[in-house]
């Protein structure tokens, strides 16, 4: 009903966006392309509550008692498992679709932060490395940029089977932010369109993904653990055959989990919410008895201090930020809208990374663009948020009488709606019910 | 001139001795009956001569070492290679050096599918035919079959130069025949050479992009 005229009456079939999605369709023959992740509204932590302790749990002194927050990943097989502060770690995203000075901030402030940035989609930047102590390297289906040196020089590496923001999809880095560097890391030339192949180009299921595991531990002497990384889809059949492939750390990306570009219709329409993902990765680490043996990585949506915590009580070892990322460096903010206006958006609702016009500098490769991100603040800023996120996760550890943050559990929380409590199996609070569990 | 047979030295004691040898060293490996990743990542100007068949992702991301199989290789032969040469005295299962950025890859015999599959700078001769769907998304380098090529050759192709000697049984979207001018007579003679394939270069005819499909186009939908 419009605010104006009461008698107006919205259709909820047909919204305004819907008709404008319909005209914009009509007008152009193509459909929609955009960035970052799902919008639509789906159950997420924040149906979820803690239970913090009362008569029958008693909490931990804030500011006080110790609530630690290290994190060891990938020491099932790799001689060098990764050491993290905080469980708060930086998801994949390529030079090409962010700036160098975004990366670099990426890697300065995962680095004050204690914990760990992830490449792309192009390879590894010099920059990234430099800057980042402890760096990811994704091994994806395209292979930009694939150098065993690299590989090398990583301290883990993340074979990328699909992300939550698009499974099944490959991606597509347009002419327009492929400047010579970038071309030249993607042995291509400049200026067309780069499509990001949608499955690997040397094996075709599980039982392949396997040797090539073994491989990528031969090159590289059975040192760097081997995340393997999957958008959330069938979650408790993909973790499963990732462990029996020979995984260390598996990486599930729900549908919120942010994207530089893919059709509007994938984001929104292909993969389940982070919350029941998780539930579904632990339910498969559990059943194989490698729960906390092969750890679990969580993103997709996670904003708040909240969201690690619901994570890591549903059974996660850590999660992975990369819209909210971004967020910290500058992207949305207000200091900008008006030039976000001027392309068509407006602080907080900029979605097109791939038109490589970003007016924060971040998801471009225009120079001058890119120079309005000093990555000694952006890190500063990314770093601030980080530590904020872990006090936050503290916070509510302690309120649940917790001396590390992995002895959260799911009985530590009930859910707010009967969606949220079947899909992350924790009772509608004030009741025992889980929909879904003991055939109820 | 050091011998590992396989049958008393795991995958893994081979990879390292291979990994740790010095430039001008040789090695010679047996009994691989079809093992996995074997002789993987070296970075030195090896020589290694392996008598048998062997599995998946043989001297995969090679860089400057000499390979050489005595028998059939299995997926992802060269995968990834950034220097160096591999040879493989018979035939070649799926994509075949996949990915690879450099050096030189020989196929005796034939290779199957995929072959050269998003290729980003390696040079592959292949003395027999090749499978379909070969040098699809082919960024650069050259792929040269002394055979027949299976359906879709080049699909989606981008600078890879296609040399065939034989048929082509269909050509992908956007790869078309182009004119063998002087200097790809010439850069195909020089692979012709070093890979020790004795044709003469006027049999060969020459592939590449239309480059039609370089930016997205709404009209070329049709296309896929």
């Amino acid at each position: 009903m419009s605010k104006d005229n009461p008698t107006l009456i919205e259709s909820a079939t047909f919204p305004r966006h819907v008709i404008a999605e319909i005209q914009r369709a009509a007008k152009t023959g193509i459909y929609d392309i955009r960035g970052f992740g799902a919008k639509r509204d789906i159950p997420t932590f924040d149906d979820l509550v803690f239970l913090g302790a009362s008569t029958s749990r008693y909490p931990l002194e804030g500011y006080r008692e110790k609530c630690t927050t290290e994190v060891v990943l990938g020491n099932r097989f790799a001689k060098n498992p990764i050491h993290l502060k905080t469980p708060v770690t930086i998801a994949g995203m390529s030079f090409g679709s962010l700036s160098a000075q975004a990366k670099e901030s990426l890697g300065r402030g995962a680095t004050l932060a204690g914990t760990s940035t992830t490449t792309g989609d192009g390879g590894m930047t010099p920059e990234e490395r430099g800057h980042s102590k402890t760096l990811i390297y994704q091994y994806l289906p395209s292979r930009y940029g694939m150098n065993p040196d690299d590989l090398r020089r990583a301290d883990a590496i993340e074979i990328v089977l699909g992300q939550g923001a698009k499974p099944g999809g490959g991606g597509m880095l347009l002419g327009q932010k492929i400047s010579p560097r970038v071309a030249q890391m993607r042995n291509l030339p400049e200026g067309i369109d780069q499509r990001s192949a949608c499955r690997h180009p040397d094996w075709t299921g599980p039982d392949d993904l396997e040797i090539k595991i073994q491989e990528l531990r031969e090159i590289t002497n059975w040192e760097k653990p081997i995340y393997v990384k999957v958008g959330a889809t069938r979650v408790f059949y993909d973790v499963t055959l990732a462990v029996k492939a020979g995984a260390d750390v598996v990486v599930v990306d729900g549908m919120q989990g942010g994207t530089a570009a893919t059709q509007d219709v994938f984001i929104e329409h292909v993969g389940i919410p982070t919350l029941p993902a998780v539930r579904m990765a632990v339910e498969a680490l559990q059943e194989m008895d490698m729960h906390r043996k092969v750890q679990l990585i969580v993103s997709g949506g996670i904003r708040s201090g909240a969201d690690v915590a619901k994570a890591l009580a549903l059974g996660a070892d850590a999660v992975s930020i990369g819209t909210a990322a971004l967020i910290a460096l500058g992207d949305q903010s207000p200091e900008f809208d008006d030039e976000y206006k001027a392309i068509g958006s407006a602080a907080g609702f900029w979605d097109d990374y791939q038109q490589g016009n970003d007016p924060a500098g971040i998801t471009t490769q225009d120079p001058e663009l890119a120079k309005r991100l000093d990555p000694i603040l952006g890190g500063r800023r990314l770093a601030n948020y980080i530590n904020v996120l872990t006090l936050e996760l503290q916070t509510l550890a302690r309120a649940c009488g917790k001396s590390h943050v992995h002895n959260l559990e799911p009985e530590d929380m009930v859910a707010l709606t009967m969606e949220a409590a079947a899909m992350a199996g924790v009772p509608l609070a004030g009741t025992s019910w889980i929909p879904g569990k003991n055939g109820m | 001139m050091a011998t590992i047979d396989l049958n008393k030295s795991t995958i893994r004691e081979l990879n390292e001795k291979l990994q740790g040898g010095s430039t001008g060293d040789k090695f010679i490996v047996n009994n691989t009956v079809g093992k996995h990743a074997l002789s993987v990542g070296l970075t030195k100007e090896v020589d290694v001569e392996i008598n048998g068949h062997v599995g998946y992702y043989c001297a995969g991301m090679n860089q400057e070492a000499s390979i050489k199989i005595n028998g059939n290789a299995g997926p992802g032969l060269a995968e990834n290679m950034m220097s160096g040469e591999v040879r493989v005295t018979g035939n070649a299962s799926q994509y075949a050096a996949a990915t690879a950025h450099g050096g030189l890859l020989v196929i005796e015999g034939d290779a199957s599918s995929r072959c050269g599959i998003s290729m980003k700078g390696v040079n592959i001769v292949v003395g027999g035919n090749i499978g379909h769907m070969s040098a699809f998304m082919a960024q650069s380098g050259s792929l040269v079959v002394c055979g027949d090529a299976g359906d879709a050759l080049g699909d989606s192709i981008y600078e890879t130069k296609i040399y065939v000697r034989g048929k082509v049984k269909s050509l992908g979207t956007d790869c078309v025949e182009k004119d063998m001018k002087k200097e790809h007579k010439e850069e195909l003679a020089k692979l012709l050479d070093k890979a020790q394939m004795n044709y003469a270069v006027d049999e060969f005819k020459r592939y590449g992009s239309a480059r039609k499909l370089y930016n997205f186009d709404i009209d070329q939908v049709d296309e896929y």
